[in-house]
């Protein structure tokens, strides 16, 4: 011992990292990445590597080049933003759109705000709105899943999207589910069709429940979103099943699980409290079927989520941690 | 039934209790001794030897130097060399009293045969008055006199005595040897407490991962109650381990489920809390005539080679302790008097233990080593792991914009410097370090608000005369 060493307390410090969570995060995703890849076939696996290389080589490139800083990819959570970003686009996503989504998530919505922990809107949402907003026709462009050996692609629509349009010609919930031979353990499983992510409900599921376990997040925020999915939409069923989708159709469809288990449970992005979280969960399951209900697209979670985004900074200044000793 | 803990916030950093299975051993005396004159909150002791006086073991060398101040009383035989300053573990000069050890002649009052002295004292204010001339400070940490705190301010009335033998601490095991090998003077220390306090119900707290020490003093307690009515209403109680349990505040909030006010004292919830080792040394003053004198202290670490729970003459250099064990390890990158969460890391290890010095710990670089900071990632982990419910990471953004009025707002005085949100940090964040100059700003703008209160009123008071 040649020096001794004198600093404050503590002299101990936990073993978990910035970079250990964003790894759980990571092996937290690779059910639904793995169940994606075989049901949507090599083409996810193609969406998903490009997704994640864009992702991290644009942050690398910012911080190194722009920034003239020390490169950020080591904390994992580029790569985190390029699965999430993978698995909320249709397999059939051509290559330079899934780059110009990486691009939006990566260089704008988080680099420009200055890099992990500073940005207000989750970075794949963001990417994945801009991509919905300005590439309609692919990002709307379904595909049946055909499975890793599957040959002949068949596109459809999801089932959201199936039933808003068969509402709008004037048929009925029911009639609809029928005619299009839904079922919930097909939605509990997979082939339903939609954003690559969205396909097995079950693998997600997992994926929370690992993340919950190894305390990575809460479920606070997850239950309060699905719980008010479920109960909203129990409200409206009751009032007109005819017009209005059941509860167990609302929270197995879409983009709900996969938002609410891993977007909505961003750190960065939302509220630091769990009495805010709950606000917050509220916030995206109201909004979430009230556009999936009464608004012009099909699915909303991802709009939900980005609007309740905006109201992280407000429920961290009205929400606080109850203080020892004090009412 | 679910275990019993604290109910905001707290860490699990791993046990680390090495030396656990080390018994007590006596320390040998060293040929020099330092006795610093002060080793408790307060006012510093006023020496009342002078250079060349022969001392012997428990003769007192230094008085209260006010209310708030403790007796101090030589350690060793032998001849005062020098009362001066000396360094402290922290490099600050700090008054001492030097004494060259002559033999080991005890002070003839002083009863140290190994008898259990069961009977005990009638008269309250016999027994507080035996405590203060014992010298007798808190030994949980922060060395509060213990004759003050038996002494609660009129209107206040204690209905808890607990005696704190959570040792929440990593590594550090001289509580739990003290509770295993003198557990009987230890409940007998609580009896005396309890009758000083007269206070029906006394809590002893130990954490579940010390299951012999909860089982040994159950059984002791069971024993005890046969010698007399001042021994019923001892509890024992096991408590989930946590950290910082043995916390004033946090034990408190498990034990009795109240929680003291922000900038309040125990006993304004009708507690009064002690560390085992204080019970220990309440019962050698007032049983056995013997005032502190000594202190058990672990001396551990993984990569020290040998562990050990001695039982050291206060004023002895730290250096002589680790030369009897063998030595600073080649590997030891940092020594800490205390535990690895709150203690202090030291400077200077020709320092001398003092009263409170309950552990040496040895660490390696990589064991200490500080992750580099990067961003915050607002995962809220600090908030979840305050105990005292604060918002480190608000505290530290306000902090670094200097806003002492927010920082007030949010309780950054509350802060108890347990070191949880430093610790469980991802980022890598010098949360406390920021937060705990934050704290000592805001208190001193407080102080000086009340002074200044203080002072206004007390101009209005005399105008209108």
């Amino acid at each position: 011992m040649d020096k001794i060493l004198v600093s404050p307390n503590p002299h101990l410090h936990s073993k978990t990292t910035t970079k250990v969570l964003m790894r759980d995060v990571v092996i937290a995703l690779l059910p639904a990445v793995v169940v994606s890849v075989v049901f949507y076939g090599w083409k996810e696996l193609f969406v998903l590597a490009v997704s994640v290389l864009s992702c991290m080589a644009i942050e690398y490139f910012i911080t190194r080049f722009c920034l003239k800083k020390v490169s950020t990819l080591g904390d994992w959570s580029a790569a985190v933003t390029g699965i999430l970003l993978a698995l909320n686009l249709p397999s059939t996503t051509p290559w330079w759109v899934v780059f110009i989504g990486a691009l939006v998530a990566i260089g704008v919505a988080k680099m420009t705000f200055g890099g992990l922990g500073q940005n207000i809107f989750n970075p794949a949402l963001v990417g994945r709105v801009f991509l919905l907003i300005s590439f309609p026709t692919y990002m709307t462009h379904w595909e049946i899943p055909q499975g890793l050996f599957g040959v002949d692609a068949v596109s459809g629509a999801t089932p959201l999207g199936a039933i808003k349009e068969g509402l709008m010609q004037g048929a009925s919930v029911p009639d609809l589910m029928a005619s299009h031979g839904y079922t919930y353990s097909q939605m509990l499983f997979a082939n339903i069709g939609g954003s690559a992510g969205e396909a097995c409900a079950i693998a997600i599921l997992v994926g929370f429940i690992y993340l919950v376990v190894r305390k990575v997040i809460k479920p606070w925020i997850t239950l309060s979103i699905l719980g008010t999915v479920a109960a909203v939409s129990c409200v409206f069923w009751l009032a007109n099943p005819a017009q209005f989708t059941d509860p167990l159709f609302n929270l197995l469809t879409g983009g709900l699980l996969l938002g609410s288990c891993f977007m909505a449970t961003d750190y960065v992005t939302s509220p630091m409290t769990t009495k805010g979280g709950i606000i917050f969960g509220v916030g995206i399951g109201f909004i979430t079927l009230m556009i999936r209900y009464f608004g012009s697209y099909p699915e909303g979670v991802s709009f939900a989520i980005l609007i309740m985004n905006s109201t992280v900074p407000l429920l961290n200044n009205w929400f606080h941690q109850k203080k020892y000793g004090r009412a | 039934m679910a275990r019993r803990t604290f109910s905001i916030g707290g860490v699990h950093p791993a046990d680390s209790k090495i030396s656990r299975d080390c018994k007590l051993e006596y320390l040998p005396i060293p040929p020099t001794v330092y006795i610093a004159l002060s080793q408790h909150i307060g006012a510093p002791a006023k020496p009342v030897v002078e250079v060349g006086d022969k001392v012997k073991v428990g003769q007192v060398i230094a008085e209260p130097g006010a209310f708030m101040s403790a007796y101090i009383h030589s350690s060793v035989s032998g001849t005062v060399k020098s009362i001066g300053p000396r360094k402290d573990l922290s490099g600050n000069n700090q008054m001492v009293v030097e004494i060259a050890v002559e033999g080991d002649e005890w002070m003839e009052n002083i009863d140290r045969t190994d008898t259990l002295v069961t009977d005990i004292p009638e008269d309250p204010k016999a027994i507080i008055e035996k405590i203060k001339l014992g010298g007798v400070v808190g030994l949980g940490g922060a060395t509060f006199p213990t004759h003050v705190k038996l002494s609660p301010p009129p209107g206040k009335k204690c209905e808890m005595l607990i005696i704190n033998g959570c040792e929440c601490e990593p590594y550090l095991t001289s509580d739990f040897r003290t509770l295993l090998e003198k557990g009987e003077q230890v409940v007998v220390g609580t009896a005396i407490i309890k009758k000083a306090l007269g206070v029906d119900k006394a809590t002893i707290a130990i954490e579940d991962n010390k299951p012999e020490a909860i089982d040994h003093i159950t059984k002791v307690v069971e024993s005890l109650k046969a010698k007399g009515p001042e021994y019923s209403g001892i509890e024992v109680l096991s408590l989930m381990k946590k950290y910082p349990e043995g916390g004033e505040k946090q034990l408190i909030d498990a034990v009795m489920h109240r929680q003291v006010k922000s900038g309040g004292l125990p006993i304004d919830v009708g507690a009064v809390v002690d560390n085992v080792c204080t019970a220990l040394a309440v019962y050698e003053a007032v049983q056995k005539n013997k005032p502190l004198i000594d202190n058990s202290v672990t001396v551990t670490g993984e990569c020290f080679p040998k562990q050990a729970n001695l039982i050291v003459r206060v004023g002895t250099p730290l250096n002589y302790v680790i030369d009897f064990l063998g030595g600073v390890p080649e590997t030891a990158a940092k020594v800490i008097s205390g535990g690895p969460m709150m203690g202090k890391s030291i400077a200077n290890l020709d320092a001398a233990t003092m009263k409170g010095t309950g552990g040496l710990l040895f660490l390696t670089r990589e064991q200490t080593k500080r992750m580099p900071e990067s961003s915050c990632i607002r995962c809220g982990k600090c908030a979840d792991a305050c105990p005292m419910g604060l918002e480190p990471f608000l505290l530290n953004r306000l902090a670094k914009a200097g806003d002492t009025d927010a920082l007030e707002a949010n309780a950054v005085q509350d802060c108890i410097m347990c070191g949880c949100c430093l610790y469980s940090c991802p980022a890598g964040i010098p949360l406390l370090d920021v937060i705990s100059q934050a704290r000592g700003q805001v208190m001193g703008i407080m102080r000086a608000r009340a002074a200044a209160a203080k002072a206004a009123a007390e101009a209005a008071k005399a105008k209108t005369e």
